[in-house]
């Protein structure tokens, strides 16, 4: 007993993941992850079923495993081979202005669902969340969430299938009357199971939770869904944003809605290696989507975490260690072309390419990325924000 | 046309403008003026011509007694620790048209120096009257602060003062609180090609695209900040608000972007080995393919931008037009 114990508690310590933080002392376990959370991974049969219901070439992001956990998946495929539309919720918490790359990732595929599937999106800026947790002031906060949307929006989507709204702005109302109906289901002892919350924390943060659960609930919308109280929805979002989740599951049956269903990615790993995610306080951990194509290409120079060898000669003889090697886990990620990244793998691994060229790659790569972001931010207007923002019906939005 | 100090007394005059003026020998220094005139009621003011590494110039005007830090300040408009220089005496001239010791808020009057950020002192609030020259230093003239704004306004300037004193930490989570005072466009030096003005138009249209009730001052400010998100661009850049907004130009950017890529793939399908051989058809649909995979991402981009844009037009002028309407009796 006492020695499965310990090891058990060796290895919760060993790694932590959590809305509010990531880290391990070596790589991420995601086996261990999904067991330990309960969800199913996502295998190749359902990637395959995405591309025949779809019609089109699933997303890099599926093809590579990034989005490599589910719940429920297979429910909304269902429904919607017999004709059930659903919708997509996503959301950010604007902590800070500065985006990079690993914010992007779940937007990103959000929009290939958006237009795989041709179904409508909520995006919720939680920005009361990190006025809570990181003690800014409102109106910095809002602000935040201001300047986040504009980037979310600068990912493509499209107005005519997107609400986007920020908390300090859309709680009350049928918002509201459903967080309470989540709130009398969840005792403050669970909430303490599930988030860690201490005597100490204080309530906003112990009331937060339903916030982030109900906008599951397609009556939360009653501009958009009304009527449509049955209308599922899939939620894709990075893994650590499971237990908000978990919790909205187990509440959903007991007030007569239907569970979301979850699509979740790993985290995008810190150009310095794979300790843990990418942080916004840290600049060099990170591509920024402000970056220029000369920062990208130092950043990736100077502080990508190569699985190269130490010379040229070892390199030739041994190649690379895949495993550890950030510039190839970042092209896993972001080049498009299956056939070059294999080839790069290959060649590699075997010491045929030195990391110089694989960076040398990854630096267009990311700066083809970056660059069209830019010019798509540049295009978004305070305007644009509003129309994004407004309360108001979005009768295409299963064209 | 450079203005004159008498055009500018005139124009004062007309705007129904009241200020005082005092005639005195050149002085090139507050101290020296206040010997003329430091005695009279009212704040000296000081004012530093500066520029940035990137060629963009800015009117410091504060009180004779503030502290300006140039490194607090180039920190706080996003500068970096360096960022900020005083300004050489030949753009005082070509762009102020005002020789030394006459920098004066008053100098924006003229059209060279449209681009330069003018920053003014929340000091002078809490003055009844301050000192400036009237583009000469061989006079000071006295007006209140609200007199001053009325004059910035009449020449399109949307007067903000600022506390020039605050030293707020600025970081990664803490953006540069004066940002937005950084020139959007490049300065009218001859010399210097203009990529940015292309840019700087944009934010016009921003405006000018939505004319509703809020202030279009604020947005001229807005626009700014937008493209200094946008590090780097260079001559090729898109103007992304008529590329946007006019299907004229949409298409043109559209064809661009296809012909260069088509004109890459030209070059690598005849460096490789073998396709020297092929024609027609087979190089044609080959060509073809490989430029709507590689074009597709880009375009849908684009595309996806165009659409957006149309739809907030069209929601702000719904907005409009129902605030606008009769209610029905």
């Amino acid at each position: 007993m006492d020695k499965n114990e310990e090891k058990q508690r060796e290895e919760e310590r060993e790694q932590v993941v959590s809305p509010w933080e990531v880290s391990s002392s070596g790589k991420i376990d995601y086996d261990k992850l999904i067991d330990k959370f309960g969800c199913q991974r996502l295998d190749q049969s359902l990637v395959d079923r995405v591309q025949r219901l779809t019609g089109r070439p699933p997303h890099v992001f599926l093809r590579r495993g990034v989005f490599f956990a589910h719940r429920d998946l297979n429910d909304i495929l269902d429904a919607y081979e017999k004709g059930e539309k659903f919708y997509l919720y996503t959301g950010r918490g604007p902590s800070s202005e500065a985006l990079h790359l690993g914010h992007l990732v779940p937007f990103m595929f959000t929009k290939y669902l958006q237009d795989a599937f041709k179904v409508p999106l909520v995006i919720q800026l939680t920005d009361d969340e990190k006025c809570m947790w990181k003690n800014l002031s409102v109106e910095e906060s809002q602000r935040l969430a201001r300047e986040n949307a504009k980037d979310i929006i600068a990912c493509g989507f499209d107005v005519t299938k997107t609400f986007i709204f920020s908390d300090f702005d859309y709680v009350g109302g049928a918002f509201y009357k459903n967080m309470v109906k989540v709130a009398k289901c969840v005792t403050y002892n669970k909430v303490v199971g599930i988030f860690g919350f201490t005597g100490e924390d204080h309530i906003g943060k112990v009331s937060f939770p339903p916030v982030q659960a109900v906008p599951s609930f397609p009556s939360s919308f009653p501009h958009l869904f009304s009527g449509k109280d049955h209308l599922r929805c899939l939620i894709p979002c990075a893994i650590d944003q499971d237990p908000y989740f978990r919790m909205t599951r187990d509440v959903a049956p007991r007030i007569g809605y239907h569970k979301p269903a979850l699509i979740e990615s790993s985290f995008f790993p810190a150009l310095q290696g794979e300790t843990g995610k990418m942080s916004a306080s840290d600049p060099n951990s990170a591509i920024y989507v402000t970056d220029s194509a000369k920062a990208i290409k130092n950043k990736i120079n100077k502080y990508a975490f190569s699985g190269g060898q130490e010379s040229v000669e070892l390199h030739r003889k041994l190649g690379a260690n895949l495993e550890v090697d950030i510039p190839v886990k970042y092209l896993s990620f972001f080049l498009e072309d299956d056939a070059e990244l294999e080839h790069i793998k290959k060649e590699y691994g075997a010491g045929g390419m030195l990391t110089g060229e694989v960076k040398q790659r990854l630096a267009k790569v990311l700066t083809e990325l970056v660059e069209r972001h830019q010019v798509a931010r540049a295009a978004v207007t305070d305007e644009m924000v509003d129309a994004f923002m407004a309360v108001r019906p979005l009768p295409n939005m299963f064209d | 046309m450079a203005y004159s100090k008498d055009q500018l007394l005139a124009r004062l005059k007309d705007l129904q403008i009241e200020f005082s003026q005092y005639e005195h020998p050149a002085v090139m220094t507050v101290e020296a003026q206040a010997k003329y005139v430091g005695n009279i009621g009212g704040g000296l003011s000081k004012n530093l011509f500066l520029k940035d590494k990137k060629h963009r110039f800015y009117i410091v005007s504060a009180l004779a007694d503030t502290k300006v830090d140039m490194k607090v300040l180039s920190q706080r408009l996003g500068l970096g620790k360096g960022g900020l220089r005083m300004a050489p005496e030949e753009t005082m001239l070509e762009i102020l048209k005002v020789p030394l010791g006459s920098v004066t808020p008053f100098a924006l009057v003229n059209e060279s120096a449209r681009d330069v950020a003018l920053l003014l002192d929340k000091g002078f609030k809490a003055q009844e009257r301050c000192f400036f020259h009237p583009l000469s230093n061989d006079m000071s003239i006295s007006l209140n602060t609200n007199d001053l704004d009325k004059f910035l306004k009449s020449i399109g300037r949307d007067p903000a003062y600022v506390d020039l004193e605050a030293n707020p930490a600025v970081g990664k989570d803490q953006p540069p609180d004066l940002a937005a005072f950084v020139p959007s466009g490049s300065t009218v030096l001859p010399d210097l090609p203009d990529p940015a003005s292309a840019v700087q138009s944009a934010g016009g249209s921003h405006v000018n695209a939505n004319n509703n009730c809020k202030a279009a001052t604020e947005k001229a400010i807005k626009p700014a900040k937008d493209v200094q998100n946008v590090k780097d661009k260079s001559a090729k850049a898109v103007n992304p608000s008529s590329s946007f907004t006019d299907a004229e130009k949409f298409v043109e950017e559209i064809l661009d972007r296809i012909s260069a890529k088509l004109l890459s793939e030209k070059l690598f399908m005849q460096t490789k080995e073998g396709n020297i051989a092929q024609q027609g058809q087979e190089l044609g649909n080959e060509i073809a393919n490989r430029l709507r995979k590689c074009c597709y991402p880009e375009l849908k981009n684009l595309a996806t931008i165009f659409k957006n844009t149309a739809y907030t037009q069209g929601f702000h002028a719904g907005k409009a037009s129902s605030l606008t309407q009769c209610p029905r009796t």
